[in-house]
């Protein structure tokens, strides 16, 4: 007669709470010390915040927004402000892609012969362009580029460049090898085969990743100029710092106003896409 | 036309016995290119007038000679023992401001919502959900896309005039624009799921949050763990470009060393930023594959 099978056999039960096997406990215990440790370490200032004092400023701060400046000659100089923003992500994104394009080429393994010596630096120098964000790239370019517009676009340009060319490069790897290997074997010179037979392949995906950077950008844009390059943040900074709030509150209004149109438009333009 | 004849004369060429199939003379697009390149290029006129483009003002020779002596400035990267300590001090207070950021978001996110995801409403059991709890998961929803649309810079400007310089009004801006994100992207994961478990438990009368816990959150644990973590990542990223405008940690450090031409120190900074960002990636990739 052989003993009863328990439902769960012993080695299927989860491990006890504070058993050393049990990787999860161990992970929210870590994560709430990490938590824990942030908040003591920051000495963060409450009352400064939370006190009467602090919300009857912050009452105040609030009221001097309004009334808004709406006068016409103001009004159009934001109008001109967010054409600006808009110009700048824009060519920042194209500039990108471009660019992008040239990195990502580089950077992929075309067909299993092609050894790509250049594979990993080329991926090293996307990924530093990727890693530092847009603002410190613009706090960066100030220096060569000087105030204005320019240094933001190039700042767009470089850090978007890192994103598109990695993704462009990972496309570019993914795609069907059939066609290039046909071309390659007629003894059609590697940039032909790129042109004639990957590129047709990827444009569809290269240009909807483009199109995803350019919303992403433009929001980006709207703030890049609290440092100094050019668009709707540098007014914006520029009036708060001279504590002109109705005129603030309307910069902030049309920033607003633009980020909630480029996500309308992107909304409506995904829905119609994959209707 | 013509570049339509020199394929199909290739093509002649080819059929009438050629071994190889000799590659066209000439592009056959290539007018159709040469239009698209030029259309390209007029459309783009306007947007680099608009941006004042002109590359070439940063090879002036007064202002290559700044930037030539500002990236020669460099190296040797800066690394005495006061200004190490600095950045250790700096790095773990950007680290925590993100994770202090990001436990904030979470108590605001958390109930806003619950109060807007449609799964868990009673009313809507049988048929159309009531105006009242409709009107109230709306103006939820409103909340979030508020939240989320201002961006965490602008947050940071405004608070940095309240609270003053430093850490708090970074933690606020990440607080609330993070709150924003996490509760929509919560409410989405919420309704994306099966809801036949919890509108059983509601049906045999169970309440909403108890629906919640043991309908809704065992099936989307895993899900919205890892979207936390992920934007826990993502609030490292901006608590540095948070210090550019006086919001404390590595940013603002950067900020100063900027201002005063250090090349040295930016350079530190940079290399350690980026390292940081690679750790918090590599951190948030292992954790979402052990919560998953």
């Amino acid at each position: 007669m052989t003993a009863p099978q328990a439902a769960n056999l012993p080695y299927k039960l989860p491990p006890g709470l504070f058993s050393l096997r049990c990787q999860a406990c161990w992970v929210m215990t870590g994560i709430l010390a990490l938590v824990v440790a942030s908040f003591v370490s920051l000495s963060l200032d409450w009352r400064s915040f939370l006190s009467l004092e602090a919300m009857r400023s912050i009452g105040r701060f609030v009221g001097e927004f309004f009334p808004p400046d709406v006068s016409a000659p103001f009004l159009r100089k934001v109008a001109l402000a967010a054409w600006e923003t808009l110009a700048m992500s824009a060519l920042g994104t194209v500039m990108a892609a471009a660019f992008g394009l040239a990195l990502a080429l580089p950077a992929s393994r075309m067909s299993d012969r092609d050894a790509a010596w250049l594979r990993s630096p080329t991926r090293w120098l996307l990924n530093a362009l990727r890693a530092i964000p847009e603002l410190v790239w613009a706090a960066l370019l100030l220096i060569s580029a000087g105030l204005g517009p320019m240094a933001g676009t190039l700042a767009l340009a470089l850090h978007t460049t890192g994103v598109l060319g990695r993704l462009f490069a990972e496309a570019i790897e993914n795609v069907p090898v059939g066609p290039a290997d046909a071309l390659r074997a007629q003894g059609v010179a590697r940039l032909q085969v790129f042109a004639y037979a990957t590129l047709p392949q990827v444009l569809p995906q290269l240009l909807s990743y483009v199109l995803y950077r350019w919303e992403n950008n433009i929001r980006a844009a709207a703030v890049l100029g609290v440092v100094g390059a050019g668009g709707l943040g540098q007014m914006l900074t520029f009036h708060m710092g001279l504590f002109q709030m109705d005129k603030t509150a309307s910069i902030l209004a049309a920033m607003l106003l633009m980020v909630a149109c480029v996500d309308v438009a992107s909304f409506a333009s995904r829905r119609w896409l994959t209707r | 036309m013509k570049s339509i004849d020199v394929t199909s004369a290739t093509v002649a060429a080819a059929s009438a016995g050629a071994l190889r199939l000799s590659p066209p003379e000439r592009d056959p697009a290539f007018l159709s290119r040469l239009f698209w390149c030029c259309t390209a290029l007029v459309l783009l006129w306007p947007l680099g007038v608009a941006t004042e483009f002109r590359p070439w003002l940063m090879w002036a020779p007064e202002n290559r000679q700044v930037t030539a002596d500002f990236l020669r400035s460099f190296l040797p990267l800066a690394h005495d023992a006061e200004f190490l300590a600095m950045l250790v001090r700096e790095s773990w207070r950007t680290v925590a401001m993100a994770t202090t950021g990001v436990t904030l978001a979470l108590v605001l996110a958390v109930p806003l919502c619950l109060l807007s995801t449609r799964v868990l409403s009673l009313s809507a059991l049988s048929g159309q959900m009531a105006r009242l709890p409709m009107a109230v998961r709306l103006a939820g929803r409103g909340v979030l896309i508020v939240l989320r649309s201002i961006p965490e810079l602008v947050w940071a400007l405004v608070f940095v005039r309240v609270v003053g310089l430093g850490p708090t009004a970074g933690v606020l801006a990440i607080a609330l624009t993070y709150g924003g994100m996490l509760g929509k992207v919560y409410a989405e994961i919420l309704e994306s799921g099966d809801s036949h478990a919890a509108q059983a438990l509601m049906r045999n009368g169970s309440g909403r949050l108890q629906a919640f816990f043991y309908a809704l959150l065992p099936a989307h644990a895993a899900e919205l763990t890892s979207y936390t973590v992920y934007r826990w990542e993502c609030a490292i990223r901006s608590s540095v470009v948070l210090g550019l405008v006086g919001a404390g940690g590595l940013g603002q450090q950067l900020d100063n060393s900027m201002k005063m031409f250090n090349g040295g120190e930016v350079a530190s900074m940079l290399l350690v930023f980026v390292l940081l960002v690679a750790l918090a990636d590599r951190l948030s990739a292992w954790l979402r594959k052990v919560l998953a």
